[in-house]
């Protein structure tokens, strides 16, 4: 919503400073996003009058102009070819800055002549690109006057942003009222007496609506108005409405246009000679169409309130007027619609036809349901003063709908929601001056909404309006003192995961990233068809269309994109939801992480390998162990779901149904479909499937027990199937003496050379602790027989020698 | 006797003169090895007469001791020599460069939702949460958004393919409905702050499609705007810290508070820098105001027995503010470059003892 400052002032009656309005506005609510003063800077610049314009003694294309400044006379040497005697100027002294090149003005001597000044085109003063002569002024311009005022350049142009529920302040009257009420003036009233009818209005209006549809336009007025001159608006109008940003049409457009800015007041004048019969307010019919104002055409139906006339629609009601009824310079004889129209209707209207509109905006928000009738008088006034012409008595069809309503203020109650004492003659005369009626009943205030105000419905709305402008800044600071004198702890198991996880990625060197929650269907399709439900409606691009299935699509394809740039050693890692459904419990929480390229930077050492599934497995094993994953519990399984390698794979099993863990090569098939070559692996941590430790209360750990006898470390080899896991001959082996064996640890495995097709080696490290004395070797022999014959009976495989 | 003393200047000059380890070896065998010249002196006092015996064995054994330990000696001062020159050998490189260690870093909205939960938890507040796809009730109507509210039409909302109660799901648009899903599960009085991801369709220099924001609710009998101040004052203060951060509150409107503000805090623009606490500019940083009664109702609360204050902030912005984070899009664009300049060493925990920030 834009206005200038002398608009502003034809509504409140006040001294106040840009500053001090501007201040005050965004202090009430209404924010002040912009202040536009052309005249800033423009003080030097007066108007001058030429009284002698001759050739330059020695340049043929400039003049030496003799000037009144209205304090002085002097000479300027000139290049345009436009000044001439007798005309008025705009005169820059020497020592100004021109705005529109940013030179300071120095007194200089040009081709031998001394030049005092300049006078200034419109590109020189920053008006415009015109820079063909300098400004002619108007022969009454006064000299020595400040240029910005002659030319109407010195009324500040403020500009604020409306919430929502002001529809109110969507015109300066409104503005002008709150800031009255906020101290900085009084409101002036409006002149809103009628305009006498000399005749019967030629048109009629006439609502046609069943009573299910009837709040669509619930009140139409009309008057007719002959023998009007339209042309050019005066040059004020003109002013005001450039000033805000509007192209000045003709007078008649010009005063709706005005009217609808200045009292939030939509109008509409349609052309009485292309009315056919009266006028009447109805939905469209299926396919009735209307040619608008804006050159388009639009295609109707039912859902559309329209004004017609016994041809067919003629405007979209509250939307946008219809171009063949429009005013014209031959127009004569004008009709003027002010009506109410249903805030819900015109804003689908507006956004099915995607038409922003200046009516459309105020319709949707809602118009003063009382000022149907006093907009019309002063649109007539306006149009009478403007256009002549002989106004008709006034046409009315419905009425406004109910809309009093009353609020009680509790007394205590502004402190109570606001925390502030305002003293009760304060808050009264606060709602009073916004146009509230008020009434004291037992002690309780009774406030009667005004008419503009459809916004206000309760006590809290109240208590609203009287914080506000008594001031936000008044409320004084409570501290928000937490119950417990030490803050306890907050956060829930799942919450501590989240953190616990991405702290310990980051701790093993994968950066966390953030990305979209949803993603691309060709993508996501590899995790199995997403479900219908899950694609989104209006997806922001199709490569953003889907709710995420898994973190690894957009995380390989961050990938990709790194690669792209340059980077070869990649590591990252997502913490965050992906959605099997749409409830609230489809969602979970999954850490997934890839790494791709070498697993260290290349070295002069020599050292250094590529990632392989082992990282990835080191990482989803170090997250389940942050979290809290019973561990000891945990199995590990070959293979993984279809967007894994189907042989480079395996999960964390917390018995035969719950997977806590994937981790793996991505499938070829998917890394071809992105361009990203090998190596890269990856892993999924299911936190949400992770169980919540049970009945453990406290923290404390059991008793550590140690024993400083000396433990005896025995290595064997075996030769076993090469698909024989090493985990089951590691469990085989551990579980060969439960009270000796400590631990169990691979340390070689090897295939090929000398052994047979179908087998491998693999060898094991067994650690034997006493506990009570130091073992003799015909003990440890005999465990280690144990541990041949455990490992030979659970793989089949045999000791090598 | 004679004999004795020029083995003994015989043998310190052996000793003196053996340049390795197995020089010395050599004497010491000539003279202590079992036909050495000292042992063979011990073996022939046997032979003497006691008077003899006892002088010719004490010297003997004083020329042993000598020995022993003079060997001792020099043994101890070739090993450093020999020790000396290999080392003067084995000099490396130290300037090469060491190993590079992965370097793994925290993002930024993540370091600072961390942030936001250490200050409000202090304050009694727990962190709640919900469900990024939400129905109409939820993101909409429970809080006083009906259908044709213009305010839908300014949220730019996702709609998902899928309907509950004849009305499309949506991608939450902001994270207020926590608060309904928190004041629907449990009895009040309530203090929750909701992080989380939300959603708008909505993409240009300054919009993504999805941001963060963190949602305040303190719900009480006697909670008022006051508090909502010194709450808010005392969170700025402490994450952007500055004790004497200027701020205001400006009234605004929100479909789910009423009173409603939005929070500025002092700033200053020069050219395309931003500090935050100085100048005399001011600043958005978020929305706020007092639990809008209808939506109190939508509850089930009684508005005339329980009231109080929430609050919304874009997390995203929080972070670009304090840290001079430029551009809103990096933060999803997984650029390596990006995190490693503008992520958090994973050490960093946020906490009220030690500092929020590094």
């Amino acid at each position: 919503m834009k206005f200038t400052l002398a608009w502003l002032k034809d509504h409140l009656e006040s001294d106040a400073s840009v500053e001090q309005i501007v201040d005050t506005l965004t202090a009430i609510g209404l924010e002040v996003e912009e202040v536009v003063d052309k005249a800033a800077g423009l003080d030097p610049f007066t108007v001058a009058y030429v009284v002698e314009a001759r050739p330059h003694p020695n340049a043929d294309r400039l003049q030496v102009c003799t000037v009144d400044t209205g304090t002085e006379t002097l000479d300027v040497v000139c290049g345009a070819p436009n000044a001439h005697t007798g005309m008025k100027g705009v005169y820059a002294p020497v020592g100004t800055t021109i705005p529109g090149n940013g030179m300071k003005l120095k007194a200089a001597k040009i081709r031998g002549v001394e030049s005092r000044g300049m006078l200034c085109s419109e590109r020189e003063m920053g008006f415009s690109d015109e820079h063909e002569g300098i400004i002619e002024l108007p022969e009454d311009a006064p000299v020595g006057e400040p240029v910005a005022r002659v030319m109407g350049f010195d009324d500040p142009m403020i500009e604020i942003a409306i919430t929502p529920n002001r529809q109110d302040c969507l015109g300066v009257h409104g503005v002008a009222r709150d800031l009255a009420a906020a101290g900085l003036g009084n409101l002036k009233p409006l002149r809103t007496e009628p305009v006498p009818g000399g005749f019967e209005s030629p048109v009629g209006v006439e609502l046609r609506f069943d009573p299910k549809t009837r709040d669509a336009c619930p009140m139409f007025v009309g008057r007719y108005i002959r023998g009007v001159k339209n042309g050019p608006s005066p040059r004020w109008l003109q002013d005001r409405l450039k000033a805000i940003g509007l192209r000045p049409i003709s007078a008649l457009v010009d005063m709706t246009n005005f009217i609808t800015f200045d009292l939030a007041r939509p109008l509409h004048v349609f052309d009485a000679d292309t009315l056919s019969g009266g006028v009447h307010v109805r939905l469209a019919e299926n396919g009735e169409t209307v040619a608008a104002l804006n050159d388009k055409s639009y295609t109707l139906d039912s859902e559309v309130t329209v004004i017609a006339d016994d041809d067919g629609a003629l405007a979209l009601g509250g939307v946008i007027g219809g171009e063949p009824s429009g005013c014209t310079e031959e127009t004569t004889n004008v009709f003027i619609e002010a009506a109410l129209f249903d805030p819900v209707r015109t804003a689908a209207t507006g956004r099915r036809y995607t038409i922003d509109s200046d009516a459309r905006y105020r319709f949707e928000r809602g118009v003063d349901p009382e000022f149907v009738r006093d907009g019309m008088e002063i649109a007539t006034r306006m149009v009478v003063d403007l256009c002549g012409g002989d106004p008709s008595e006034i046409v009315v069809a419905g009425g406004p709908p109910d809309w009093r309503r009353e609020i009680t203020l509790r007394p205590g109650r502004v402190h109570h929601l606001g925390g502030i004492d305002v003293p009760r003659t304060e808050v009264r005369k606060i709602l009073e001056s916004l146009g509230f009626g008020v009434e004291l009943v037992a002690g309780e205030m009774k406030a009667a909404v005004p008419p503009w105000r459809s916004d206000v419905h309760g006590e809290a709305d109240l208590v609203e309006e009287v914080t506000r402008i008594y001031g936000f800044d008044a409320i004084p600071s409570v501290p928000m003192t937490n119950p417990s004198p030490v803050a306890r702890t907050v956060l829930t198991t799942a919450q501590r995961r989240e953190r616990d996880a991405k702290r310990i990625l980051a701790g093993r060197g994968l950066m966390e990233v953030v990305t979209w929650s949803f993603t691309s269907s060709r993508l996501a399709k590899h995790f199995g068809d997403p479900a219908p439900d899950l694609y989104l409606a209006n997806p922001i691009t199709s490569d953003l269309d889907v709710m995420r299935p898994s973190l690894l699509t957009n995380l390989l394809a961050a990938c990709k994109r790194n690669i792209d740039r340059g980077e070869s050693q990649i590591a990252l890692f997502e913490v965050g939801a992906t959605y099997a459904g749409v409830t609230p419990d489809a969602q979970h929480l999954v850490a997934a992480g890839l790494r791709r390229g070498p697993n260290s930077m290349r070295h002069w050492s020599g050292e250094g390998r590529d990632v392989d599934v082992y990282d990835a497995k080191a990482d989803a094993l170090a997250v389940l162990q942050a979290v809290g994953a019973p561990m000891a519990a945990v199995q590990t399984m070959a293979g993984a779901p279809s967007w894994y390698h189907p042989g480079r794979s395996g999960s964390f099993n917390l018995g035969p149904k719950t997977v806590l863990a994937c981790f793996g090569e991505v499938h070829p098939g998917m890394l071809g479909d992105l361009d990203i070559e090998s190596p890269l692996v990856v892993f999924e941590v299911f936190l949400d499937a992770v169980p919540e430790a049970k009945g453990k209360k406290g923290h404390t750990r059991p008793r550590l027990d140690v024993s400083d006898l000396p433990a005896v470390d025995r290595d064997f080899a075996f030769l076993v199937g090469s698909d024989v896991p090493a985990d089951d001959l590691v469990r085989a082996a551990a579980s060969a003496d439960k009270d000796l064996i400590v631990d169990v640890s691979v340390f070689d495995v090897f295939e090929g050379d000398s052994l047979e097709d179908g087998q491998k080696s693999l060898a094991i490290g067994v650690r034997l602790q006493p506990t009570e004395r130091t073992l003799t070797e015909a003990e440890i022999d005999s465990v280690s027989a144990k541990v041949v014959a455990a490992v030979e009976k659970a793989t089949g495989g045999q000791l090598r020698s | 006797m004679q004999d004795i003393d020029e083995l003994a200047a015989e043998l310190r000059t052996d000793i003196e003169a053996a340049g390795s380890l197995d020089d010395l070896e050599a004497v010491r065998v000539r003279a202590l090895g079992r036909k050495g010249t000292i042992t063979h002196l011990m073996k022939g006092l046997g032979a003497m007469e006691p008077e003899e015996r006892r002088a010719a064995g004490t010297a003997l054994n004083v020329l042993k001791d000598e020995t022993v330990v003079a060997i001792e000696d020099r043994r101890t001062s070739l090993r450093n020599l020999a020790l000396t020159e290999q080392l003067a050998t084995e000099s490396i490189d130290v300037t090469l460069p060491v190993r590079a260690e992965g370097c793994g870093r925290i993002h930024p909205v993540s370091q600072v939702v961390d942030e936001i939960v250490a200050i409000f938890a202090d304050m009694g507040f727990a962190v709640a949460e919900g469900p990024d796809i939400e129905d109409d009730f939820y993101n909409f109507t429970a809080l006083n958004i009906p259908p044709e509210h213009p305010a839908r039409q300014m949220h730019d909302t996702f709609y998902l393919e899928a309907e509950r109660d004849g009305a499309p799901l949506v991608l939450r648009t902001h994270t207020s409905p926590v608060q309904i899903r928190h004041m629907r599960s449990s009895p009040p009085p309530y203090r929750i702050i909701a992080p989380g991801r939300t959603f708008r369709c909505d993409s240009d220099m300054t919009h993504t499609p999805m941001f963060h924001q963190v949602e305040g609710l303190a719900i009480g009998h006697d909670i008022h705007m006051g508090h909502l101040k010194g709450c808010l004052e005392e969170f700025a203060r402490v994450m952007f810290e500055d004790d004497n951060l200027r701020m205001r509150f400006r009234p605004s409107h929100f479909p789910f508070t009423e009173p409603s503000a939005e929070v500025d805090i002092g700033c200053s623009r020069k050219g395309k820098e931003l500090r935050i606490g100085e100048g005399g500019d001011w600043l958005e940083i978020l929305g706020c105001g007092m639990v809008h009664p209808n939506v109190l109702e939508n509850v089930g609360l009684d508005p005339n027995e329980w009231q109080g204050f929430a609050f919304g902030m874009g997390i995203d912005r929080i972070a670009m503010l304090k840290y001079g984070i430029p551009d809103l899009r990096a933060f999803f664009e997984s650029d390596l470059r990006w995190l490693r300049h503008y992520g958090f060493a994973p050490f960093d925990v946020p906490t009220l003892a030690g500092g929020l920030a590094r």
